[in-house]
């Protein structure tokens, strides 16, 4: 089980996790990236630049 | 022999992740083109080397620059580039739509607080700033009275950044507490959701709730003439409906995100956006 970085709460991994993906702890909605698949290491997410979205 | 896709991503959100899962699921190779790297511009690096790229980054200038990068080498792209640039900026697609003779709410266009406030004032008020360029409604402002419009336009003039002096003021169109957006993928328009919300925002990423809305004839030819308007592959169109029913389209999206108009309308989004994709490249010729 991996940690969350920010409040160290269980977070769960997708079965088929993906470099890049973003992951929201279910307890603080701290949002993270998985950077590396072997071992999993996660990071925080990058923080929303102005021009980002739809 | 499966086709060379590319796939560029900044993040992987859910959007990105049931578009790779769809890949997968048919058996389809794919590379990852991540923007978290570099690019050489040499010309003895420029082979072209896929047959079809989707763009799915996450940024307006990373996307542009990106797919110039892509295109310049001779990649075929969805979206292209120039539908990125023409998307991107709701002054150029505002232009493009009414090119295309597409109905969009009244609009007035100023460059400095005072003549933007004669703008507002010729409108009438409410009416609705935007930063030409931006996501997710950020910094959109409703101004309900000449003392909002004063004070908003002053904040943007001092506090804000250059791309917020062109002050795009559209008139409030008083929509009946929803929107529409249309998601068109390949020049048909397949399936649509209704943004239902008590605030005068009705946008997902800001809270609002969704419900299927029907694609009659009238919309699925919107979508069409919009998507043609933007030279755009897959794009999402928002559609507001003003008190006599009229639609006028908002503004058209170039990365469309998804995950919340699956559900309600029962439509595989990403299936039709890979069938896309697959046709794209089947067809041998970059664009």
């Amino acid at each position: 089980m991996n940690a969350c970085l920010e409040c160290g709460g269980a977070l769960e991994l997708p079965a088929d996790p993906m470099v890049g993906e973003i992951l929201a702890c279910p307890a603080c909605g701290t949002e993270m990236e998985i950077g590396g698949l072997a071992p999993v290491e996660l990071r925080l997410a990058p923080e929303i630049e102005e021009d980002w979205g739809e | 022999m499966s086709p060379r896709i590319g796939l560029a991503m900044t993040r992987v959100r859910v959007e990105e992740k049931l578009i790779a899962q769809e890949l997968d699921r048919r058996g389809l190779a794919w590379e990852r083109i991540d923007d978290a790297t570099h690019w050489s511009l040499d010309p003895d690096r420029a082979d072209r080397r896929y047959d079809v790229v989707l763009d799915r980054t996450i940024g307006f200038g990373r996307s542009l620059a990106t797919l110039r990068m892509l295109e310049a080498r001779g990649e075929r792209c969805i979206n292209p580039a120039a539908c990125v640039a023409t998307c991107g900026d709701k002054l150029v697609t505002h232009l493009a739509l009414v090119a295309a003779g597409i109905p969009c709410p009244e609009t007035r266009v100023a460059f400095d607080p005072g003549s933007a406030l004669v703008a507002a004032e010729e409108l009438g008020y409410p009416v609705v700033l935007k930063p030409t360029v931006g996501s997710w409604g950020r910094l959109v402002a409703r101004l309900n009275d000449r003392d909002a419009a004063e004070a908003v336009l002053e904040d943007r003039q001092v506090l804000g950044d250059w791309t917020q002096h062109t002050y795009y003021l559209q008139r409030l169109v008083r929509k009946p507490g929803r929107d529409i957006r249309l998601f068109v993928v390949g020049g048909e328009a397949i399936c649509a959701i209704y943004r239902m919300s008590a605030h005068w925002i009705t946008n997902t990423a800001r809270g609002a709730t969704t419900a299927v809305c029907p694609v009659d004839d009238e919309l699925a030819a919107l979508g069409r003439t919009c998507a043609r308007a933007v030279g755009g592959e897959i794009v999402a169109v928002d559609v507001v409906e003003d008190e006599e029913g009229r639609r006028l389209v908002l503004e058209v999206n170039h990365g469309m995100e998804f995950r919340n108009s699956i559900a309600p309308t029962g439509v595989d989004i990403p299936a039709r956006i890979v069938d896309h994709v697959l046709a794209r490249a089947e067809e041998g010729v970059p664009c």
